[in-house]
């Protein structure tokens, strides 16, 4: 496995790879989110009790996951960063962070658009709320540390150390609404046996949550082929790469 | 389909409001990410072009200089 995972060490191998997978990412997110949209929006029934209100469910719930979602990803790239010292894991991290903190900037929105007409508040300092506000606070923490040292390696050690600390928190967010009694209700769809969503929604949340995972997969794609070029910006194959296109 | 009409359909049912702001700052977050990171890539890449021409251009100088 070693042999043949070696070679992504590469900056070069690793632009490649990226090159290779961003069009199935590109693929899946559009058709997946322009199907969950329309379906979400149009076709799925109304809720009995939150009428169509609820139809915020079809980005609420997919960013709130992927959220959580992208902040392992990125520190699983942080600790291969600080054990392994490879720095495109490193760029990885902060090529994530964004995304992800966009995705938790969507979940906080859409949840506050959608407290305000159901729990009458656009904003409650519920448990649930307030890890999730935390994990905002973390991804931000994570890019401006990286970019506040003079010396990138120190930077980049310090915002992956970061990443890795803030993990404790995916817990405390996952079970919040189980620990403190929380405005915020308990997981519909995690329960594995049978979910307490109805197949005419869960579907379109499902299709959903599949696009906003390849969406984020794309993002970070694109953002990790940045910051590939910008660190290799003297080495002669950017420079051929940059002088063909 | 779940609506009569179109304007019922923007109506969603009284919600319309609280929907569309969820789905419409959902877009501008997202597309904002993305149209940002592929313009960062494109200034890039013309950054490292320019580059490339001054570095040309100041060798060229110099065979000049190195000729007179």
């Amino acid at each position: 496995m070693w042999k043949w995972l070696h070679p992504y060490a590469k900056a070069e191998r690793a632009y490649q790879l990226c090159n290779t997978l961003l069009p199935y990412f590109v693929v899946v997110s559009v058709l997946c989110i322009v199907v969950g949209w329309v379906w979400g929006l149009a076709y799925a029934p109304a809720d009995y009790q939150q009428k169509d209100s609820y139809r915020i469910i079809f980005i609420h719930v997919p960013s709130a996951i992927l959220s959580m979602g992208a902040y392992s990803s990125m520190a699983i790239a942080a600790i291969i960063a600080l054990v392994w010292q490879l720095r495109n894991a490193e760029l990885a991290v902060i090529a994530i962070a964004p995304v992800g903190a966009a995705m938790t900037a969507i979940a906080l929105i859409t949840g506050s658009a959608w407290g305000k007409p159901m729990w009458g508040a656009w904003w409650v300092w519920d448990a649930r709320l307030t890890s999730e506000l935390i994990l905002l606070f973390l991804y931000l923490g994570v890019l401006s540390l990286f970019h506040a040292f003079e010396d990138k390696k120190a930077g980049g050690k310090a915002a992956c150390i970061l990443a890795i600390v803030g993990v404790v928190n995916l817990p405390i967010i996952h079970f919040s609404v189980e620990w403190w009694n929380t405005l915020h209700q308990g997981g519909a769809i995690t329960k594995f046996d049978t979910s307490a969503i109805d197949p005419s929604m869960l579907w379109p949340l499902l299709i959903n949550i599949l696009g906003f995972a390849a969406l984020v997969g794309m993002l970070t794609l694109i953002r990790l082929k940045n910051e590939i070029i910008q660190v290799e910006k003297h080495r002669p194959w950017v420079r051929q790469l940059v002088s063909r296109g | 389909m779940q609506f009569e009409s179109f304007s019922d359909f923007i109506a969603m049912g009284g919600y319309g409001f609280y929907v569309w702001l969820s789905f419409g700052s959902c877009a501008v977050i997202i597309l904002g990410l993305l149209f940002g990171s592929l313009y960062e890539g494109k200034q890039l890449k013309q950054q490292i072009k320019s580059q490339m021409a001054r570095e040309e251009r100041i060798k060229k100088a110099k065979e000049m200089e190195a000729q007179v």
